[in-house]
């Protein structure tokens, strides 16, 4: 079992390693740093921007092996190298991932559980009106790109506050610039912000949470346990709970986990359109800028998370399924 | 209508001072309302009959004759979209049409079930106790959690699961097959019914498994007094088992009465087909099986009159007119009358059909069946299956087919589907010898995990073994160049189990008949003329080449997968039990032309199963297989009425015989426990924490058994050996 | 071995295998049974219409400027009004939906073509081929995508720069898919009849191309519209950020991103674009959903 593990984390290791070697070697062959600081006002001379190109070692007159050399001898290090403005990647990359991460877990668990429930009593109303109807609006929603739910959402928040004539939704940043107060309003301030995107991404989400777990229970709803726990003496309602939706569960519990992993990269343009400088709006502005270092730490940062996600689902899988236990 | 006063002529012929039966059905029918455009299916069509307290009834049918669904019905677990009439009465209360919290409080408390499939029976996230401990509470929620559990480790205890305190914390999967269908059975016990429904009980499991469940289902009806529906397809089942039966054709009963008199004076020419097609394991020379021929019509699309008339050897005219009713023999209308009948009404529908006690049969013919005294072997054609050509030749001097030495097959055991891991090895195939001449049909016979399939698929793989040897026709395996393979497959060809898997479904008949040919690089036109001979040879029609699998009933599919075995011309045929998947009387077509092929084309046939009745049959020559090795090989005669490995000794007993009087007079070894896990074999002999013989031994003599592995010896001087230190032939049957 | 059999009429000469009308009509029943699929198909039918006759319709060029009408309204010159720059949005639109509509077929085609293959020979062969390919499948499924995708969004302009595009799309939706079919190869691999084509000398290669695959061509056509949507909504959100499709090439992506920044004052340049995307992708994932209830043995056996 230790063997295995070990093993397994192992071949993480090297994927992770690679596909962040990967996306500093393609950052650094097709970003342009150097014109970043040519367009400064006033020019700078040459000799400064290779100066300051090689202090943040990205200057591309030195070989591609000897600055991937130097960058990989501080990864190793847990040293990211430095922004183009000359920060610290690190401390910014614990900074943004908890950006997102505050927006992202309590989007993905509301619009889970709302999915589940859906798409669960959808399966046992199969083909009733409930079911067509829940059926109807995960389809279309499923049919929107997110940026454009996002952009509606938006335009309608515009809408009902001119409506209104005060600012209901806020839909721009994570929280006021510049707000003073107690501990508590500044709570209040930052929930305020945070409805609208949580609910965009809510939404995503239960409709593929809602088709999932319809799919699932369906799958079990004929299944020969629930007859017999009926043939016990359960009414049809309690089998279906205890027993069919017990067990239709557990796929969906793995298939969380996964989603959650991939979130990180799926919440890109919601964080971007409402202003959140969590990981997604950070990797699209740092490759705007020619930043090549942010590029390779968000890079790396996805790939950590997607392996941790499958991982934990992997092994959740295990401890909830008695017939994959170990 | 003149049918009506033939039913309330019946009606008061109700035997008087009985009391009220526990289970009474009558006149039910169960539509299943098609979707998308899909005709309706009428899979119950009015079946009726009683059970009273202690009383066992069997329903007996094939697959699709609605003998399941309509005790499902009863019970109230049929989904939404099924239409139920008639009438269920439970103690003489009507429950057909209450709703679901009123039949859930009878379903496992008055009334309850036994599944087919233990398998997927059991919600595999709840440990077996906490499932069991539930149908207790679920009937009284104010028992203390405590008691409950009490109560499950008791009925773990009663129905013989060992250590049940240590067991009560088990997960399904971690249950072998037989002991699954124990809890199934304790669950139905768990608070005393009166009437248990046993859905194919049996089916799933090993004949020594199922002679372990049979004992328990008779222990069962004596500790709580219930009455028991035993449904199954199994003319051996039930044979010794119920003191009724009820025949179902095309969702309609067609034959009822006690089981010797269906047994013994079945008037139903289907129920006398289904009894002369089963094989008989007691019968020395039993001759050609008797086959019914065609296949069970749709029940969406059901022809007028009755339904068995297409296939019946001795339908009349009349027959196709009116569906007979289910009358006492010699009690139906005659041909005028239902000519004159049908001329006034074309109403088909069910005629309150209910149970009255006597021998009723559906069919115009019945009372002229038992006037002239007719059997099956009257009123069938039974085919003539000639003489195997070389079959005068001695065994010695035949050419020898195939030869298998000390063969071996050991493979990884591994644990965990997400963290797969190696934690043993699976002794699958532990050393076996044995060959088959020319024109000779060996049977490899055991139960499932004694690796006879493991044997066939290292046999046709053609590679060396992991050791031993396996020589075909004279070419050793191991010595083979990919090109000397190639060529040796076409004489070695297999049959397969399932006829649903065997053919690929997205192929019409044509490519996947042809495709050996084409493999083996066959000109076309060759190609085609060989498919239409094979097409005829197996007995199918030329116009059948361009149809798809699905298309076909489970026999000619199995017929397609033998014509494209023989496609090559091979010698050698290996037959994965080729009949099991088969119902009884499609079995027997099947096994009828596997005897003929062999017969006109000289062929060998190595023929695994574990119905031994098919073997006593087909075979002349037997090896029985426990735990990766042959315990018994020898000639089928010698093997079955004198068998000396306990191990067979015991198989041969636990399979019922199709006979009431027989099976009742029969006292079966019944073998404790499970087949030891073949990852783990047991030290010595094999079998000596089942054997039966083990237990009579002195304590010197159990040592011997423990510490060293009998080899395989010769019992009676000619070809019968054993492996067992105390081999001792004895008659079982 | 003499098998003397009369050959009645000498049935030789039939043609081998004729076609058979059975199981495609089997299909088609099915089909119309399953209303999704045939709405979706009319939806798609008349976007398909709207796509390669619209700008015929309309007399605008695409991309050719009204500079007397600038963000107009839609009005009988423009049918869905004009943006900022006086192009037309019904002419912009049906070109955009012909791009997004050819790439989503595209991406599907390939990637699904990726993952059978891929797929299937990794569980046909176990061991050592099957464990290269799923970790190259891992590999893929941990690359940024979007990284890669942002970093050569440079290359997707000029002459077909748009199919570089099509195939790193393609190159990162397969990954899924193919482990999915390995997982349904595994199972098919222990079916009775790839045992007996095994067994009478069919090459492995063979066996994959001519039984596992055709078995599984329902599940694949099906996941093959569910990636034409995938594709056609990960387009357009890259668009959105203008790293998808690059001028002079159109897509319905690039419209609506154009569209997005005048949402509130000028609706029309926002709202029939996006209407235009949703329907496509709703028929779209309309017609895959039905064709896997419709062929999907397994979700027929749902009856208990």
């Amino acid at each position: 079992m230790g063997k295995f593990l070990v093993r397994r984390l192992l071949n993480y290791v090297v994927l992770i390693f690679l596909a962040t070697s990967f996306a500093y070697l393609l950052a650094a062959t097709n970003l342009y740093p150097r014109g970043y600081f040519e367009q400064m006002q006033p020019p700078p001379t040459p000799e400064a921007v290779n100066a300051q190109l090689d202090a943040l070692n990205l200057n591309d007159q030195t070989p591609l092996a000897q600055r991937y050399v130097t960058w990989l001898t501080g990864v190793v290090q847990g040293d990211f190298g430095q922004t183009i403005q000359g920060r610290d990647v690190t401390d910014q990359v614990w900074l943004k991932a908890g950006v997102t991460l505050r927006l992202i877990t309590v989007a993905t668990i509301l619009g889970s559980f709302l999915g589940i429930a859906i798409g669960a009593y959808a399966a046992v109303r199969q083909y009733r009106r409930f079911d067509k109807a829940a059926t109807v609006a995960s389809f279309v929603v499923l049919a929107i790109p997110t940026v454009v739910i996002a952009l509606s959402v938006q335009i309608g928040a515009t809408a009902i506050n001119g409506a209104l004539g005060f600012q209901l939704f806020l839909f721009s940043g994570e929280y006021s610039a510049g707000f003073r107060g107690e501990w508590w309003e500044l709570l209040l301030n930052r929930l305020h912000h945070a409805i609208l995107p949580t609910f965009v991404l809510a939404v995503a989400l239960f409709a593929a949470f809602a088709r999932y777990q319809r799919n699932m229970m369906l799958d079990v709803l004929g299944a020969d346990f629930v007859r017999t726990a009926m043939a016990k003496g359960l009414t049809r309602r309690k089998a279906l709970l205890k027993h069919a939706l017990r067990t239709a569960l557990i796929p969906t519990i793995t298939y969380f986990t996964f989603t959650f992993g991939l979130m990180v990269a799926g919440a890109t343009f919601t964080e971007k359109i409402y202003g959140w400088h969590g990981m997604g709006a950070w990797l699209i502005d740092s490759i705007s800028q020619q930043d090549v270092h942010v590029v390779a730490a968000v890079s790396c940062f996805m790939a950590v998370t997607i392996m941790i996600a499958s991982f934990l689902s992997d092994i959740l899988y295990a401890w909830l399924d008695p017939r994959v236990r170990v | 209508m003149s049918v009506e006063t033939i039913e309330t002529a019946e009606t008061t012929e109700v035997r008087p001072g009985d009391e009220t039966p526990v289970l009474e059905v009558t006149d039910l029918t169960v539509t299943f309302r098609g979707l998308n455009g899909n005709p309706d299916v009428h899979a119950v069509r009015g079946v009726g009959y009683s059970v009273r307290r202690g009383e066992v009834l069997g329903i007996v049918g094939e697959s699709g004759s609605g003998k399941s669904v309509s005790s499902m019905a009863a019970m109230g677990l049929l989904p939404d979209h099924a239409v139920i009439t008639g009438s269920v009465k439970l103690h003489g209360e009507e429950i057909l049409g209450l709703d679901d919290r009123a039949m859930a409080a009878r379903r496992g408390k008055v009334i309850s079930m036994v599944f087919q499939d233990p398998l997927s029976g059991l919600t595999p996230v709840y440990t077996v106790g906490d499932q069991l401990a539930e149908a207790v509470l679920v009937h009284n929620p104010r028992l203390p959690k405590e008691q409950a559990r009490k109560r499950a480790v008791h009925l773990l205890d009663l129905v013989g699961i060992p250590n049940p305190e240590g067991r009560y914390r088990s997960f399904p999967h971690e249950f072998s097959g037989g002991m699954r269908q124990r809890v199934m059975i304790a669950m139905a016990m768990a608070n005393d019914p009166d009437v248990i429904i046993c859905d194919e009980p049996t089916t799933a499991l090993d004949v020594t498994i199922q002679a372990q469940i049979l004992d328990l289902l008779r222990t069962a009806r004596e500790e709580t007094g219930a009455a028991i529906v035993m449904i199954t397809h199994d003319l051996g089942v039930v044979a010794g088992f119920v003191d009724r039966v009820l025949v179902m054709y095309a969702g309609r009963p067609v034959e009822m009465g006690g089981v010797d008199e269906i047994y013994y004076g079945s008037r139903m020419p289907y129920t006398m087909g289904l009894l002369g097609a089963v094989p008989r394991m007691d019968l020395e020379r039993q001759g050609a099986l008797v086959p019914i021929k065609g296949t069970p019509p749709s029940l969406s699309d059901l022809p007028p009159g009755c339904p068995f008339a297409p296939r019946c050897p001795i339908v009349r005219p009349e027959c196709s007119l009116a569906e007979p009713d289910l009358l006492p023999v010699g009690g139906q209308p005659s041909a005028e009358t239902i000519e004159e009948v049908h001329g006034h009404t074309d109403d088909t529908s069910a005629t309150g059909v209910r149970d009255t006690g006597v021998q009723r049969v559906a069919c115009i013919r019945s009372g002229e069946i038992a006037d002239r005294g007719w059997t099956a072997q009257d009123i069938y054609p039974v085919p003539d299956i000639p003489e195997v050509p070389v079959a005068d030749v001695r065994r010695e001097d035949r050419a020898e087919m195939l030869r298998v030495e000390g063969l071996t097959k050991h493979h990884p055991l591994t644990k965990g589907a997400v963290f797969k891991r190696r934690v043993g090895t699976v002794y699958a195939v532990d050393g076996i010898d044995f060959d088959i001449r020319e024109g000779e049909t060996l049977a490899l016979v055991g139960e499932s995990g004694c690796g006879k399939s493991t044997t066939l698929m290292e046999i046709m793989g053609l590679e060396r073994p992991q050791a031993g040897s396996i020589t075909v026709m004279g070419h050793d395996t191991a010595s083979l160049g990919k090109t000397d393979r190639f060529a040796l497959r076409r004489d070695m060809q297999i049959v397969f189990q399932d006829p649903m898997s065997s053919l690929d479904p997205r192929m019409p008949v044509f490519d996947i008949i042809a495709e050996p040919l084409r493999t083996h690089r066959f000109s076309q036109a060759d190609t085609t003329r060989r498919v239409y001979e094979l097409i005829e040879l197996v007995g199918l029609n030329p116009e059948h080449a361009t149809r798809f699998p699905s298309e076909f009933s489970g026999g000619q599919r199995q017929r397609i997968g033998i014509a494209r075995a023989l496609a090559l011309e091979p010698k050698l045929l290996v037959l994965d039990e080729p009949v099991s998947a088969l119902d009884v009387s499609i079995q027997a077509g099947v096994v009828n032309l596997l005897e003929e092929l062999q017969a006109r084309l000289g062929l060998s046939y190595l023929f695994v199963a574990h119905d031994l009745s098919v073997v006593r049959h087909i075979a002349d020559r037997v090896a029985v297989m426990y735990l990766g090795r042959i315990v018994e090989i020898g000639d089928t005669e010698s093997v079955y009425t004198k068998p000396a490995h306990p191990y067979t000794q015991a198989l041969l007993s636990a399979i019922p015989i199709p006979d009431p009087e027989r099976e009742r007079a029969r006292t079966h070894i019944v073998l404790d426990g499970d087949l030891p896990s073949p990852a783990n074999p047991p030290s010595g002999c094999r079998f000596r924490t089942r054997c039966q013989k083990f237990i009579t031994l002195s304590e010197p003599e159990q040592e011997r058994c423990m510490s060293v592995e009998p080899s395989l010896d010769a019992t009676n001087g000619g070809d019968q050996a054993a492996a067992c230190h105390f081999a001792e032939r004895q008659r079982v049957l | 071995m003499s098998t003397t059999e009369t050959s009645p009429k000498t049935t030789a000469g039939v043609p081998t295998v004729p076609p058979t009308p059975s199981r495609v009509k089997d299909i088609v029943r099915q089909l119309v049974g399953t209303p999704r699929v045939i709405v979706g198909l009319s939806m798609i039918a008349l976007l398909l219409l709207f796509a390669f006759i619209g700008p015929l319709l309309t007399g605008w060029d695409i991309g050719e400027r009204d500079y007397l009408a600038l963000k107009s309204p839609p009005s009988p010159e423009h049918w869905m009004g004009t943006n900022a720059t006086g192009q037309d949005i019904f002419t912009q639109a049906s070109a955009g939906l012909q791009k997004s509509l050819l790439i989503g077929l595209l991406v599907a085609l390939m990637s699904t073509a990726i993952a059978a293959l891929v797929g299937s020979f990794a569980g046909y062969f176990s061991g050592i081929p099957d464990r290269a390919l799923m970790w190259i499948a891992d590999l893929a499924l941990v690359l940024p995508s979007f990284v890669v995708l942002a970093i050569l969004s440079k290359h997707f302009g000029g002459d077909g720069g748009w199919f570089v595009l099509v195939i790193l799309l393609a190159g990162f939706s397969w990954m899924v898919t193919s482990k999915m079919i390995r997982g349904m190869t595994i199972s098919l691999r222990e079916r009775e009849y790839i045992h007996a084509a095994r067994f009478m000398g069919v090459p492995s290669h063979k066996i994959i191309l001519r039984h596992i695959l055709p078995n599984m061509s329902s599940l694949l056509i099906a996941d093959a519209t569910i990636a034409v949507s995938t594709a056609i909504i990960g387009e357009t959100s890259l668009s959105y950020f203008g790293l998808g499709v690059q001028a002079p090439d159109i897509s319905l992506g690039v419209v609506i991103a154009d569209g997005s920044r005048f949402a509130t004052t000028a609706w029309w340049m926002f709202l029939f674009p996006t209407l235009l995307l949703v329907i496509l992708v709703l028929a779209v994932n309309m017609i895959g959903d039905g064709l896997r209830d419709a062929l999907d043995p397994q979700s027929k056996s749902r009856r208990s």
